[in-house]
């Protein structure tokens, strides 16, 4: 479980080809290739130019400023904004039952939901806005993002398997293969309320009243036709696509995403992330897939676990989140040193014949449980070019052996087919698989 | 069941408001003496003067007929501006009236039953009244006939439950329970209008002000369905409730409706079901949810219903929206209703958390286009 929990690292490290041409480059200016590695690249820098509205596209101390500024990340490219961009450091991510029976209704929600997203994004309110409207009327944004900066909001969307159900909407014959329905991984404690979904919305912004305004607003426009199944909020990213910034910790005191695939190594995003013109399924080339899960970790018996045992768990130590028994964060791993159960020997690409993901996953915590305990883990996302080589090998890996099995549980769980990006003013979530 | 309906201090209460209101600028006498005359018979209704200057007026009524007759003068949509009722045949009876300049109807009623025999007046003059459109003032008319209705057929079914009550007969009073509610709760914006009485008669031991007696209905349904008893207050609280219930149908005629109000009363019902009969609070001993449920969907699309031929012009696209939803909402509810004939519906603790689920999505998706209603009637 949890490569999740730790996965930055254990993905990733030693990383074998993809990571390794940024791997090494570290620090200084992106390269132009990099740049373009970036979500609707050349809408991005267009953007940057006209109106300096956009995010900065260096990583360090000016992908801070950007934040700090309220920037708007573009919401049109190749790729969908949320995935390989700069994680945010706040999520609302909702999962969506389509109650709608109608085909044409479905792509007329697609669309407006489109629209919404691409005014909330740019940090403008939805529809005729949140007052001054028909005083007999609830207004179109219920307005508590108002004079808030866009501050970096993304919207992503995504597809869950039931959408292609036969005698549905007739899309039976365009389920890519590689979405495919979880097998239940030994230890799974899944909660149905917390799991599934046609639909799902990831929200991502540096201000968590953008990312849930945003998400109530899609909701809003979707009653009717979609109904909301289950949500999250998230906080204190758990893992970084912007390698150079200060790696985060988990909820454990981990740093996650030592070795996560940066947003602006194209090379590897192509290789694991992507799906490829050839992968069987036109429709989502320039898409994803996601996993998400939700962690519970044993917090309290966690804490009161020796630090020799939390870092034998790891194979990493707590401070520096150096291998063992390497000296600093980013020296390579030599997993033979490790414990053979520690969970980054297991979640490393070359324990599972190279499977990659790139992680964007989320700490949380929803107040306590009735016991006292403190409800509280991982939410845990990985995009991925294909579910069963990604995240399915990883986490069959962990959780027949991962010593921190002892410490979490996964009680939710959801995979979505992400199309990709919405091209122009023109186009719409999802035009690609309905049109 | 024909309510006694104005007292005198109520009509009283109507014509200050109405002064109030208008501010009383038009002091122009009525046509000719001053006096409109009426003569009631048992097929007639003449009003001696059709148009007459706004102001004070003096209404004569004469009832020349051999039935008990009623005076009424009505706003276009039904509202009471004042009433006489009890007018002995061979009778004379004067009232007094503060018609702001518009367009108003008398109405008398012999055998004080029916919609009674009705002439069309204009009072005249000064300031211009906002004019509503016919389909408008149609719409509250019918909808205050409905509002009024629902009270009066409330009262035999409380009468019912009150007298099982008083009668010590828990079972029967179980069985009453939910049905005596029915009207109350397909009109519940409106009866809420009237800010004292559902404090009286519809509130939850948890909305108690603090030194507030908890009375009416949901204190019975406590102590019938989760003390499976009856005591001496209970029975004396079964009085209370219906002289409240008496009070609120009276006050019914009077109510402020406007066609927004109605569009949002509308939306206001499904509020209702939202907040608490989707999570089970409402008839939190009895469980009898869904009848409150069903009763709450069909007060929501009787206002809408009346108001489709303002919104049907206006907003089609809502229309055609809405009667999609309230199709569907009521085709869920049906799933839990065994006896299509009756209303009893499954008891709400035997309704598992993914079919309220299923509920609360129905009612989301109907209560958010219904929330544009009066947006749609205010074009």
């Amino acid at each position: 479980m949890s490569e999740s929990v730790s996965g930055p690292e254990s993905t990733q490290d030693g990383a074998p080809e993809g990571a390794s041409e940024q791997a090494g480059s570290g620090s200084g200016a992106p390269s132009r290739r990099a740049v373009l590695g970036w979500g609707g690249a050349g809408l991005a820098l267009g953007a940057a130019a006209a109106g300096g509205t956009a995010i900065a596209l260096n990583s360090g101390p000016d992908m801070v400023s950007a934040a700090a500024a309220g920037a708007a990340v573009p919401f049109h490219g190749e790729h969908q904004a949320g995935i390989a961009s700069a994680v945010q450091d706040r999520l609302h991510f909702a999962a969506f039952d389509v109650k709608t029976k109608d085909r044409g209704e479905l792509v007329q929600l697609l669309k407006d939901w489109t629209e919404a997203a691409r005014l909330m994004t740019a940090g403008q309110p939805v529809g005729e806005g949140g007052f001054g409207g028909l005083p007999e009327a609830p207004p179109d944004d219920t307005g508590e993002a108002l004079g808030l900066k866009a501050s970096r909001l993304t919207l992503t969307i995504g597809f869950g398997p039931g959408l292609f159900a036969k005698g549905r909407f007739g899309l039976e014959g365009k389920r890519p293969g590689a979405l495919i329905d979880l097998e239940l991984f030994p230890g799974d404690n899944l909660d149905p309320a917390r799991s599934g979904g046609d639909l799902c919305v990831q929200a991502c912004a540096d201000d968590p009243q953008v990312a849930v305004h945003a998400i109530r607003q899609l909701a809003r426009i979707g009653f009717g036709k979609t109904a909301v199944r289950w949500s999250q909020l998230g906080f204190g990213k758990t893992s970084s696509t912007t390698p150079d910034e200060q790696t985060p910790r988990n909820m454990m005191g981990f740093k996650d995403g030592t070795r996560n695939i940066s947003g602006t190594d194209k090379a590897a995003l192509d290789k694991h992330v992507w799906v490829g013109a050839g992968d069987g399924s036109d429709w989502l080339t320039g898409g994803s897939y996601l996993v998400a899960r939700r962690i519970r970790m044993n917090i309290e018996t966690w804490d009161r676990t020796s630090l020799g045992e939390q870092e034998d768990i790891f194979g990493r130590d707590k401070g520096e989140g150096a291998p063992v028994g390497k000296s600093k964060e980013r020296d390579e791993p030599f997993l033979k040193a490790m414990k053979p159960e520690a969970h980054v020997r297991l979640a490393h690409p070359d324990t599972n014949d190279g499977a990659t993901i790139l992680r964007r996953g989320y700490s949380f915590t929803d107040g306590t449980d009735g016991l006292g305990r403190l409800d509280a883990g991982l939410f845990f996302l990985a995009y991925q070019r294909d579910v069963r080589t990604g995240f399915v090998p990883i986490q069959r890996k962990l959780a027949k052996s991962d010593v921190l099995n002892e410490y979490i549980q996964h009680v939710g769980s959801a995979v979505f087919a992400v199309p990709p990006g919405v091209r122009d003013k023109d186009d719409w979530w999802g035009r690609t698989l309905f049109a | 069941m024909r309510p006694v309906r104005l007292s005198v201090v109520t009509a009283a209460a109507v014509v200050a408001a109405l002064t109030a209101v208008t501010g009383c600028s038009e002091k122009s006498d009525a046509s000719g003496d001053g006096v409109i005359k009426v003569a009631a018979s048992d097929s007639a209704c003449e009003v001696s003067a059709k148009e007459f200057p706004a102001g004070k007026v003096t209404i004569e009524v004469e009832n020349k007929g051999s039935k008990v007759t009623e005076l009424y003068v009505l706003f276009p949509d039904d509202r009471i501006v004042t009433e006489r009722e009890n007018i002995g045949p061979g009778t004379k009876a004067t009232i007094t009236a503060e018609l702001k300049a518009g367009d108003y109807e008398v109405a008398c009623k012999p055998g004080m039953k029916g919609d009674g025999i009705r002439q069309q007046v204009k009072a005249t003059g000064g300031g211009t009244v906002e004019k509503r459109s016919p389909e408008a003032d149609a719409a509250v008319a019918a909808y205050r006939k409905y509002v009024q209705l629902q009270a009066d057929e409330t009262i035999p079914k409380a009468q019912v439950f009150a007298d099982a009550v008083k009668a010590g007969d828990v079972e029967a009073a179980k069985k009453a329970y939910a049905l005596s509610r029915i009207g109350w709760e397909r009109t519940e914006p409106v009866a809420e209008s009237f800010g004292d009485i559902d404090p009286k008669v519809d509130v939850r031991e948890d909305g108690l002000e603090p030194n507030q007696e908890w009375t009416g209905w949901h204190k019975l349904e406590k102590s019938l369905f989760e003390g499976n008893k009856i005591d001496d207050a209970d029975k004396k609280l079964a009085d209370t409730l219906m002289a409240d219930l008496a009070v609120w149908q009276k006050k019914v005629g009077q109510a402020e409706i406007t066609p927004t109000s109605m569009a949002n009363g509308a939306k206001e019902l499904l509020d209702e079901v939202a907040t608490g009969k989707v999570t089970g609070e409402e008839e939190r001993y009895s469980h009898t949810d869904l009848v409150d449920f069903k009763a709450n969907v069909e007060g929501a699309e009787k206002a809408y219903e009346l108001l489709k031929p303002v919104t049907s012009k206006t907003d089609p696209a809502l229309t055609a929206e809405l009667d999609k939803q309230f199709a569907a909402l009521n085709n869920l509810l049906e799933k839990y209703r065994p006896n299509k004939a009756a209303y009893e519906f499954t008891s709400y603790d035997k309704v598992g958390e993914a079919e309220r689920k299923e509920l609360s999505d129905g009612v989301n998706a109907l209560a958010e286009p219904l929330s544009k209603l009066a947006a749609a009637v205010a074009k």
